[in-house]
């Protein structure tokens, strides 16, 4: 019986080496206005990965 | 730093510093509750008195799992992003975005507007031609590296200015192949100007649209009104239809806001849902503890509770083939922001700003009409330099209170403007905002974990 399973999920040390291009949508243009949320954007370019 | 919480019959286990979720059953779920605190014999003996159906063998084989998962760094991952975010404080930021406060007025009067009926403590203002395309010139010689450049059409009412929106878009389109940037546009409106000819300017040139709506309509019309004091649910509720109807597959969102009037908010988002809309924004109201409508300490555990049925409803709707997206429950677990964007946040006083009507400067548009928060203008360019600075200094890194939160690397340290409105400081704790962002990203992170188990049956697939 499997007792732990793991998400398939970004690695955020890895992403350390490549993130930081700045092309994602600026989070407060969205849906926010009043509020901070990063996590649920997406990276707009996850090739680069 | 890890988070563990039980919802919805999952046992779920947030690793902070990797990212990494995981799905454990109640022996894992409560060696890893000790796995840091006690020495190998004591779990054992611990979880053979907790659960006494479980052999030994499987204690061991479950306790070699967890060891395993800190050793691959999945679990109890030690911060390795300090030194990361002390070089994010002194990188070289560029513009990247800017929202455009092209009308300081409005058409309604709502009672909760952080703008003041859209005057922001001010007077009432246009913005001119020439004011937007300077903005969009200044936006371009100050975006460096960056490509994608982001305009928000933003208010009071943006479509009160109409004239000059198109205006503007068009000047920034035509500068777009020359200067190799690609303009990402946004419109908020109230919805009471839209028509065919607005409808279909915004499908062709926004890359989305948010659309103002609280809910049901006597819960709308109590705070979302006309000059004349009626109810505005009526007038645009049809709009909104035809508006998503034409928009496609295009980027828009039905945004409203909740209060302490309707703190079972679940109804208004379902109710939105049952019009026919399928992207969906609810937010807290922000406003003066004084206000008979704000949100209370004691609202708490109801809106924790409201958050949850949220997340159960959202799950059996999308079983059914009818569900909808709510925003704040979007998680991007495999292509999702990278450290650096969930340090730096916003991007509010660097990469993000808001201009007013007359060309003048804020750290974003929740600042605008706070005189000490001017930084300059489009013409001069940024003057405050100081102040930017702190902006640029300012994330969950260097807020005391963020230190030991497993959220942090989820809102980065949160809304500037909200510490800045409650406590004075941008680096300030809004305990309150903190608490109900906690709850959202459990419940966002529980329908992740349910969509996830339910793709694993279908493909009977385990992956550890």
């Amino acid at each position: 019986m499997r007792r732990i399973i793991s998400l398939n999920t970004l690695d955020l040390r890895e992403t350390a080496k490549h993130g930081g291009h700045g092309e994602c949508q600026t989070s407060c243009q969205s849906a926010c206005k009043t509020s901070c949320g990063v996590a649920n954007q997406d990276c707009a370019a996850p090739a680069e990965r | 730093m890890i988070h563990q919480y039980k919802l919805n019959g999952y046992n779920i286990v947030i690793d902070t510093y990797s990212g990494a979720v995981h799905v454990v059953d109640d022996l894992a779920y409560d060696m890893i509750a000790l796995f840091e605190e006690k020495s190998e014999a004591q779990i054992h003996a611990a979880m053979a008195e907790q659960h006494p159906e479980i052999s030994e063998a499987d204690i061991q084989e479950t306790y070699n799992a967890i060891r395993k998962l800190k050793e691959d760094k999945q679990l109890f991952t030690e911060d390795s992003f300090k030194d990361l975010s002390f070089n994010l404080k002194k990188r070289k930021t560029y513009l990247k975005a800017l929202c455009l406060n092209v009308a300081h007025t409005c058409n309604l009067t709502c009672d909760y507007c952080f703008a003041s009926q859209g005057k922001y403590h001010g007077e009432r203002a246009l913005m001119s031609e020439e004011v937007g395309k300077r903005a969009i010139d200044f936006l371009i010689e100050n975006s460096g590296f960056h490509r994608n450049l982001d305009v928000d059409f933003f208010g009071g009412e943006p479509l009160m200015n109409w004239k000059v929106v198109k205006k503007i878009v068009a000047y920034a389109r035509g500068k777009e192949a020359a200067s190799k940037k690609n303009f990402r546009f946004t419109l908020t409106t109230n919805g009471l100007l839209l028509n065919d000819e607005v409808i279909d300017f915004l499908n062709k040139e926004m890359h989305n649209v948010v659309l103002s709506l609280d809910g049901r309509k006597e819960v709308h019309d109590r705070l979302r009104k006309t000059i004349n004091g009626k109810g505005s649910y009526d007038y645009i509720v049809p709009k909104f239809q035809k508006f998503v109807q034409k928009r496609g597959d295009k980027e828009y969102y039905i945004r409203g806001t909740y209060t302490h009037n309707n703190v079972d908010f679940t109804n208004d988002i379902f109710h939105m849902a049952d019009l026919g809309f399928d992207r969906l924004s609810m937010e807290p109201v922000i406003t003066d503890p004084k206000e008979p409508y704000a949100l209370t300490n004691e609202d708490l555990p109801e809106i924790y509770h409201q958050y949850e049925i949220l997340a159960k409803e959202m799950l059996r709707r999308n079983a059914e083939g009818n569900g909808f997206i709510f925003y704040h429950y979007m998680l991007n677990l495999s292509e999702g922001p990278c450290i650096q964007k969930r340090i730096s946040g916003c991007g509010s006083g660097t990469e993000y700003l808001a201009v007013t009507p007359t060309g003048e400067l804020f750290p974003c548009h929740q600042f605008v009409g706070d005189a000490s928060s001017s930084l300059g203008n489009v013409w001069d360019g940024l003057k405050n330099t100081e102040l930017q600075e702190q902006f640029k200094e300012s994330n969950c890194y260097s807020k005391p209170e963020c230190q030991d939160c497993w959220a942090k690397l989820y809102c980065s340290g949160g809304c500037p403007a909200n510490s800045y409105h409650v406590t004075g400081s941008i680096n300030g704790n809004y305990p309150f905002s903190c608490d109900v962002f906690r709850k959202r990203i459990e419940c966002a992170m529980m329908i992740k974990v349910a969509e996830s188990m339910h793709e694993l049956e279908k493909s009977d697939q385990v992956v550890q």
